[in-house]
């Protein structure tokens, strides 16, 4: 039940006129950061104020949300989240992806396909690719604005030089519709192939940085590489210990003091519908006794 | 022979507000420069030479006259290279697009602190391999092969091609910063004060070097120094600037050998020999 005291989706109406005005922008130049008047919610900053005002300016009463943390429906963040649009707007929630028609994510992207009647909401802390690289805030917006992107293959490079491979394992940038240069938001570097070409609109908040971007339905991303060190992204050597997946998204979970790891689906809607279809895991952590010591060997190398 | 202009000054000046007041930092600087060549300006400090560099290089607009470049027909690499005007042309009315572009392509700029023109946080490599990158590079054994290339030109040791600059000797930023800037073959290269804060044995190897690349590559360029060894050393012709002004300018051996004005008679007269 809606509470009636707030309005409907906590923000009020000329709000969140001002934030769909910048998401018009926004998806009308995909990938360019849009400036909004980023307001005060009651959540601390970092816990996705940014998100949550996207998702209040375009939730509508028959909308159904759903709220992920982590690829997981039952974390703190997404239960605390769900709960303030549950209470602000009394529209219905679920943790089926299937079901949703607005998601609401941090750090993940579903594992299964999203569909044109699907928007997807990002939580971005910082929407600036280039932050670490050029300090000066007039620089980046030159540097957009110009489509110069070199110094982003800069630290690319400077990553293999030092480290033998592209050290980016989240937040790995992307180029928008072949024209901005894009955070992803911390997602892993696993989710950034999802993003080109799909049918959802993907819609990303800074709550702090006060921007918003979009990626529209059918928008090529394309993960910054180089000739001879193609973009790859991370393949486990185990499958999801409770339903047996091998291509999904896993979580290593230590479970014991002697090395024991335990690898699982972090998308646990997935996880839990393979389950409902009759998949099984083998149940059991995975003996690593050694794990410490080989990162060890290889941390000094 | 106006049409192998490389760069031409006409009257240009630049005025900063001191307090309420406005000041000339240089006024009324005329001359030409053609490919190949090397001048030299020289003066006291606060003469206006580096206001003067950064004028010619486009990083501050003149308030009064004209600087205008030769722009290289060049389908290519850049957006912008391909259109627009081509032939000598008032910089002032490019687009900053296409003044970024030349910065980084035709154009070096040589800072007299290394700091300023290195990327301090990023290795050697990465910092001679910056332009390419910037102009569509995306092979990195390439961009390492060049990179190694460049430090065998410039005489740094390739085995610390991986290490960050800050690890470099003063000497071996200025060569990193050199090269850096010379990977794009440049045809303009601007420097200011290159030498200064080296010690004499280093000064005279980098001045050997910037020598032989100023011979090989046929670079032209504009050396900003305070050390009339170093602008007999390097210049073909030398401008004296005092107060902002031109008070002589003509062939480096006339200048030195016999100065005209009682300024650069002073500046002549006060080197130390040994």
């Amino acid at each position: 039940m809606m509470d009636e005291h707030y309005n409907f989706g906590f923000l009020d109406e000329r709000t969140k006129k001002m934030i769909r005005r910048a998401m018009l922008k926004a998806v009308a130049i995909p990938g360019y950061q849009v400036p909004f008047g980023s307001r005060e919610m009651p959540f601390a900053y970092g816990w996705g104020t940014g998100g949550v005002q996207v998702t209040a300016s375009i939730i509508g009463r028959d909308d159904v949300l759903k709220v992920i943390d982590q690829g997981a429906d039952d974390t703190t963040n997404a239960v605390n989240i769900r709960r303030f649009f549950a209470r602000t707007t009394g529209v219905p929630t679920t943790e089926k992806t299937a079901e949703a028609t607005i998601i609401q994510t941090r750090h993940r992207i579903p594992e299964a396909a999203l569909t044109e009647a699907q928007t997807i909401v990002y939580q971005v802390p910082m929407p600036e690719p280039l932050f670490r690289l050029e300090p000066r805030r007039l620089e980046t917006i030159t540097m957009h604005a110009l489509g110069e992107y070199g110094l982003m293959n800069v630290k690319l490079y400077e990553d293999i030089a030092q480290l033998g491979a592209i050290s980016k394992t989240y937040d790995y940038p992307v180029l928008v519709n072949e024209r901005y240069l894009t955070s992803p938001s911390p997602i892993p570097k696993f989710d950034n192939p999802k993003m080109h070409m799909n049918p959802a609109l993907q819609l990303f908040g800074a709550g702090r940085e006060k921007r918003i971007y979009a990626i529209p339905p059918y928008t090529s991303v394309r993960s910054l590489d180089f000739e001879d060190h193609p973009f790859e992204v991370q393949r486990w050597e185990h499958a999801c210990a409770l339903c047996g997946a091998a291509e999904s998204f896993l979580d290593e979970m230590i479970v014991d003091d002697e090395g024991s790891r335990l690898f699982v689906c972090s998308d646990s809607d997935f996880c839990s519908g393979r389950r409902e279809a009759g998949h099984v895991g083998t149940q059991q952590a995975v003996q690593m006794p050694d794990a410490l010591a080989r990162a060890a060997v290889e941390g000094a190398r | 022979m106006s049409s192998d202009l490389l760069l031409s000054v006409r009257n240009a000046g630049k005025q900063f507000m001191q307090g309420q007041r406005p000041r000339w930092a240089c006024r009324g600087v005329s001359f030409d420069l053609y490919p190949g060549e090397v001048l030299a300006v020289v003066g006291e400090s606060g003469s206006g030479k580096s206001t003067l560099l950064r004028l010619l290089a486009s990083r501050l607009a003149c308030d009064e006259g004209s600087v205008f470049y030769d722009l290289r027909e060049e389908a290519g690499n850049g957006v912008a290279a391909s259109r627009g005007a081509s032939g000598l042309v008032d910089l002032a009315g490019l687009s900053e697009a296409r003044l970024r572009w030349l910065a980084r392509t035709d154009w070096g700029f040589v800072e007299q602190h290394a700091r300023d023109g290195l990327r301090m946080n990023v290795s050697g490599g990465a910092n001679i391999g910056e332009r390419m990158m910037a102009l569509g590079a995306r092979h990195y054994g390439k961009l390492r092969g060049e990179a190694l290339s460049w430090m065998e030109r410039v005489e740094l040791d390739v085995d610390r091609i991986d290490d960050l600059p800050g690890t470099y000797s003063g000497g071996m930023q200025q060569r990193l910063q050199i090269a850096r800037n010379l990977v794009t073959h440049p045809r303009l290269v601007f420097m200011d004060e290159p030498t200064t804060g080296l010690d004499v044995s280093v000064q005279a190897r980098l001045l050997d070097l910037l020598r032989e690349l100023v011979d090989q590559l046929h670079l032209a360029a504009v050396i900003v120094t305070h050390d009339l060894a170093v602008a007999r050393l390097l210049a073909h012709r030398m401008l004296v600037m005092k107060d902002g002004c031109v008070v002589e300018q003509g062939l480096t051996d006339r200048v030195l050998d016999d100065p005209q004005h009682p300024y650069t008679q002073l500046l002549v007269s006060s080197v130390l020999t040994p």
